[in-house]
């Protein structure tokens, strides 16, 4: 009787220690998790600033301002234009 | 007890208490009052347990747990390619709760300059009853950063979100704007303010005595981010229209204008200019003027753009064919009191020609064959008189008075676009009819990826085809508008000169206008242009609209890369201006 009950006891102790480190690793996790996703959400961000300067960059007055004036780039004469295919259009 | 042990030694059943005799009434008083408290505990703990329980609860969560809030952002705005033209990003605001707030002055000058104002400013805001004010909004979070660094007290910050126009002011009348609380005020962000909108969500948490999160607590309702929506608009062909519009406004020294390009096959809207503009980054002293989407909420009369459509009504009813020959000499019709006059004299002109030089007088003569009522219906099919319902804040229907009211005046006035009103947006529109088989598009501010939409038919696939012809006609040598004509292309299109109205009588002012398609033989391109008070010296919409037509359709076509359907000879006719080449 006495054996049963200390192993019982043991066996008590144990499962509760248990309880206890699995909680304290799940909150563990958890912060990494959190962290983690704090990480993705200054990402987004991030990626959002940069696709503003990308287009802040990208728009057609700047680029033919360098086209023209840096590249020395022109539309050519008419004359000189020799149209290959018919394809092309809008909708693509 | 140990210490009497030894001396006194009697058991307790011969204790002399229990030979007194007391009397009973105490031991049950006792026994009461014992009860009593025991009673009193349990009721108290079936209070605190059962009956004030939630109560108890709140508390202790309060202690631990926190709602958080999600934010989502608003949903981009951009182009058919997916460009960016306008975003959100978060940004900070700070704030200070003045009473709380107990700056040193060395700490008023470091925050003054994180935040770029001046200390004794700062220190004026500080100094009130208010229980909050805003010091700075919308900083960028690095600056926030630092702030938050200095650890002052009484002073927080707040997450918000900017919105940013990298296009700035070329699309600045069809994007619109924001407000500060992210509330859509002009052009697109009104328009579709519903679909961008984000829902902010929120998570419970228990928070421990750090701040940090240990766990979620019920359920968590997810942000949902603002849609993101795809214009139809194509920001080369934009940028093309505002700078060429710029450009004419220059030139001519005109007051206003607007250009206007739709896509024929779809009815979508590529792009939409307008001058004056203004810069949707930074708005402060902005005026009404500027704000105005003039193509959609500004009517013109649009004087001769108009006859196309009176002469096709004529087609399609059979009054007249296009070889008929109609006598405009000597270039002056009296109608009741009043005179019609051509700009310039002509003779004996067939259908056609009255297109190609722009005839009044031919125009009218033809009007005279046709019913009041059928002209009105006409003019309502092809949209005049109605609101376009594209979204757009103060969209315009333009006037159309009802025909039982016509004069033979009005109705032969009426012919050649006077009389009557319409925006820009409203006549590109309706030349849809001309530049596809007769049916008129409805307009689509969004892109179309799948359906193509049909119209609904207004002029047989014949009429439009005769008038396509004539429109042809009057971008030739010969015709009113030769500056219209792009190498390589065949172009169709038509001027308007329209005197403009000033408290009901026709002022030396005008409105200098040029609506056509291209390429002909399968237009795929409508651009209008619309000049208002030209003050250059040239005032006639062959001379100032139909060249920024010309630089517009032909760079955007060669932009879209659309196969030119004419041979190069015509481009190398003398009267060819070659249009400013641009990107």
């Amino acid at each position: 009787m006495v054996r049963l009950n200390v192993f019982l006891l043991l066996a008590v102790v144990i499962c509760s220690l248990g309880v206890v480190t699995s909680q304290h690793k799940a909150r563990k996790i958890f912060q990494a998790l959190e962290v983690e996703q704090e990480r993705a959400r200054q990402l987004e961000v991030e990626f959002g600033q940069l696709q503003l300067e990308l287009s802040t960059w990208g728009t057609a007055p700047r680029i033919e301002k360098i086209a023209r004036e840096k590249l020395k780039m022109r539309t050519p004469e008419t004359e000189r234009v020799i149209t290959a295919t018919s394809a092309g259009g809008l909708t693509r | 007890m140990m210490r009497f042990k030894g001396k006194v030694a009697h058991k307790f059943a011969e204790s002399p208490l229990l030979q007194m005799r007391l009397p009973l009434w105490r031991s049950r008083l006792m026994a009461l009052l014992i009860l009593g408290s025991f009673a009193v505990l349990i009721g108290r703990a079936f209070y605190l347990q059962t009956l004030n329980n939630d109560f108890l609860q709140e508390k202790g969560e309060s202690r631990y747990r926190r709602d958080i809030e999600i934010s989502a952002s608003r949903g981009r705005i951009a182009d058919r390619h997916g460009d960016v033209l306008a975003i959100s990003t978060p940004m900070k605001s700070i704030w200070a709760i003045p009473p709380a707030t107990t700056l040193t002055p060395v700490q008023t000058r470091q925050l003054a300059a994180l935040l770029e104002t001046d200390p004794k400013q700062l220190a004026h805001k500080l100094d009130t009853d208010k229980t909050f004010v805003f010091l700075r909004r919308q900083i960028p979070p690095p600056v926030a950063e630092q702030v938050a660094a200095l650890k002052l007290p009484g002073i927080g910050q707040d997450k918000e979100y900017r919105r940013f126009y990298p296009t700035g002011e070329m699309t600045a009348h069809m994007v619109g704007f924001t407000g500060v609380d992210d509330k859509g005020l002009e052009g697109v962000e009104l328009a579709f303010h519903g679909q961008l909108l984000g829902q902010p969500g929120s998570r419970s948490v228990i928070k421990d005595r750090r701040g940090q999160i240990v766990e979620d607590v019920g359920s968590i309702k997810p942000p949902q981010d603002g849609k993101e929506i795809r214009l139809a608009l194509d920001s080369k062909i934009q940028y093309l229209a505002y700078s060429h519009l710029k450009q004419a406004i220059a030139e001519n020294n005109a007051k206003a204008g607007g250009v206007v390009v739709l896509d024929v096959r779809t009815g979508e809207i590529v792009a939409l200019a307008n001058w004056p503009t203004y810069n949707p980054n930074n708005r402060e002293g902005l005026s009404g003027g500027q704000l105005r989407n003039r193509a959609v909420t500004d009517t013109f009369e649009p004087g001769s753009t108009l006859k196309p459509f009176t002469i096709g009504l004529a087609l399609e009813n059979a009054k007249v064919r296009s070889d008929t020959v109609i006598n405009c000499a000597p270039g002056r019709l009296t109608i009741g009191s009043a005179t019609i006059s051509d700009a310039h004299p002509h003779g004996a002109l067939t259908v056609a020609e009255v297109i190609q030089k722009s005839s009044n007088v031919g125009a009218a003569k033809i009007a005279a064959m046709l019913p009041a009522q059928k002209m009105w219906q006409m003019f309502d099919d092809v949209g005049f008189g109605q609101v376009p319902r594209l979204g757009f804040p103060g969209e315009v229907s333009g006037r159309v008075r009802p025909w039982k009211n016509w004069r033979p005046i009005e109705q032969a006035t009426m012919s050649y676009g006077h009389g009557i009103s319409v925006s820009l947006i409203q006549l590109a529109r309706a030349y849809s009819v001309f530049a596809r088989d007769g049916d008129l598009m409805p307009l689509s501010l969004t892109r179309l990826d799948s359906s193509t939409p049909t119209g609904a038919a207004v002029f047989s696939p014949k009429t439009a085809r005769e008038v396509r012809s004539m429109l042809e006609m009057a971008v030739l040598p010969g015709g009113t508008a030769p500056k219209a004509q792009i190498p390589g292309y065949r172009v169709a299109g038509k001027t308007g000169t329209a005197h403009k109205l000033e408290g009901g009588r026709y002022a030396n002012k005008f409105v200098s206008s040029f609506v056509g398609f291209a390429p002909a033989s399968d237009p795929r391109l409508i651009v209008a242009v619309m000049i208002d008070e030209p003050s250059g010296g040239k005032h006639y919409g062959g001379d100032v609209a139909a060249p920024v037509f010309a630089a517009v359709m032909g760079n955007s076509l060669r932009t879209l890369g659309i196969a030119p359907d004419a041979p190069l000879v015509v481009a190398q006719s003398p009267k060819t201006p070659t249009p400013k080449a641009r990107l």
